[in-house]
């Protein structure tokens, strides 16, 4: 790969970062979100 | 287009349909990379570095289509007013900037072994940044309102007026001279890139499509929630 | 009180709005301006040096295609002597400096720098460009022996790229 290996792979690994984190940030946000919505109507299922 | 927008039909079609990308966005990034690392050759000029485009271009494809999506919905939202375009505009914002900020950054990581910098001030990287700063502007924007509404509304309005930039990217490369070269895949007269390199591109490209429309769904599933407990929580008070 | 601190925090609010989109806007506008003063156009051609079109003594980007066969080592070793073409005109120009790797003969080169009186290109950065044709080795060899070959294409200072 030359002397340039370093800048390929900090590509994919920049991209695995910024693509996981996005995943990781919305799962959260949605189990977050579910959890609140059962706290606060817990007359029916978590799911709306 | 009303008839799509009772969030609990929406929420049905919407679980039905996340399986199927969620197992589209594995199965082509999984033969994309296949391809990016391994099954592809090295390029005549820039060796291994070419490597890179896989990543960068699907990263400056998506920062484009997520933005043209966002100028749409906002234009669905404001003359429509149907209730889940705000939603699904601000829902795509997050994932835009990111994409952007991705393009940016693996553009400099290709930048500085190829043409021998990291930055360049020509008018295609310029007028990519700028879309980085809309995007990042709209998301501050919504989120300095109290009201969603209002938050929503003047979103919906920077998200259209900034549209005017897109094609400033997309023909700056044509217009004037610019450091980064002219287009290889989307121009007239078929694409200028080996078949075997295309392949990785496209499979890389569909990969973070599938992608960007799972995250989609489940962001706009958490605001749909969120909506709901700001109702309640409303009501109690 | 609560009431009227929580108009204030509303109002505090509205203005983090309006100056949060207003800068954001306003950045934008001023990026896109900088571009468009003087760098919308990246780099100039020497057809346009030629044509007079850009003073001396006065720093810009001069780009073409390294001229095959003039490529030469100066005596201390570091500085580089080479001509710029578009195919029409060329300029010559000296360096003293570390190349990137692409350059070579024919390649595409962004340099800055300025003229000096004699017409002479002093380089202070030397940029490669690369094209937006992507093969592997195997393939730009063949195409070279078939003679479908179209040297410098997409290249700057030549004709915009075939559409």
């Amino acid at each position: 790969m030359g002397g340039y290996a370093v800048f390929i792979w900090a590509s994919y690994g920049l991209a695995a970062v910024t693509l996981g984190g996005l995943a990781a940030l919305t799962l959260w946000q949605r189990r977050r979100a579910r959890r609140t919505w059962a706290a606060v109507n817990p007359r029916r299922e978590s799911a709306p | 287009m009303h008839r799509f927008a009772n969030p609990a039909r929406f929420q049905r079609i919407a679980r039905r349909i996340l399986p199927f990308f969620a197992g589209a966005t594995v199965l082509f990034i999984g033969f994309g990379l296949y391809y990016a690392l391994l099954g592809s050759p090295a390029d005549y000029q820039q060796g291994e570095t070419v490597r890179i485009m896989y990543v960068h271009v699907p990263a400056a494809w998506m920062s484009l289509f997520v933005y043209a999506s966002m100028a749409l919905s906002s234009a669905v939202a404001l003359i429509w007013r149907h209730p889940l375009a705000d939603l699904a505009t601000r829902a795509a914002a997050l994932p835009g900037a990111a994409f952007t900020a991705l393009c940016l950054a693996t553009g400099s990581l290709w930048g500085q072994p190829m043409w021998g910098t990291w930055w360049v001030w020509d008018a295609r990287l310029t007028s990519v940044l700028v879309l980085l700063f809309l995007y990042l502007g709209y998301i501050a924007l919504v989120d300095a309102f109290d009201d969603p509404e209002r938050g929503a509304k003047a979103g919906s309005i920077l998200a259209l007026v900034g549209a005017v930039n897109l094609p400033i990217i997309k023909f700056s490369v044509d217009w004037w001279n610019t450091l980064h070269q002219p287009a290889s895949v989307l121009k007239l007269g078929g694409p200028s890139i080996d078949g075997t390199m295309l392949r990785p591109l496209l499979l890389m490209a569909l990969g973070f499509t599938c992608f960007f429309v799972t995250l989609l769904l489940l962001r706009l599933e958490t605001a749909l929630l969120d909506r709901k407990i700001r109702a309640v929580e409303e009501r109690v008070s | 009180m609560s009431l009227t601190s929580r108009a204030k925090t509303a109002k505090r609010r509205r203005l983090w709005a309006v100056f949060a989109g207003l800068s954001g806007l306003g950045v934008a506008a001023a990026l896109i301006l900088t571009a468009f003063s003087d760098n919308l156009v990246f780099f100039h051609s020497p057809s346009d040096i030629i044509a007079g079109k850009v003073a001396p003594e006065r720093r810009f980007r001069l780009g073409g295609l390294v001229e095959a066969g003039s490529v030469q080592r100066q005596s201390d070793g570091t500085t580089m002597l080479f001509r710029i073409t578009d195919t029409a005109h060329s300029v010559t120009v000296t360096f003293k400096g570390v190349l990137p790797d692409l350059f070579r003969e024919g390649q595409g080169v962004v340099t800055e720098g300025m003229l000096n009186r004699q017409g002479l290109f002093i380089a202070r950065e030397v940029l490669a460009k690369h094209d937006e044709n992507y093969m592997p080795k195997e393939v730009a060899e063949a195409l070279k022996a078939s003679g479908q070959w179209k040297s410098g294409q997409g290249n700057p200072g030549t004709s915009p790229a075939p559409k």
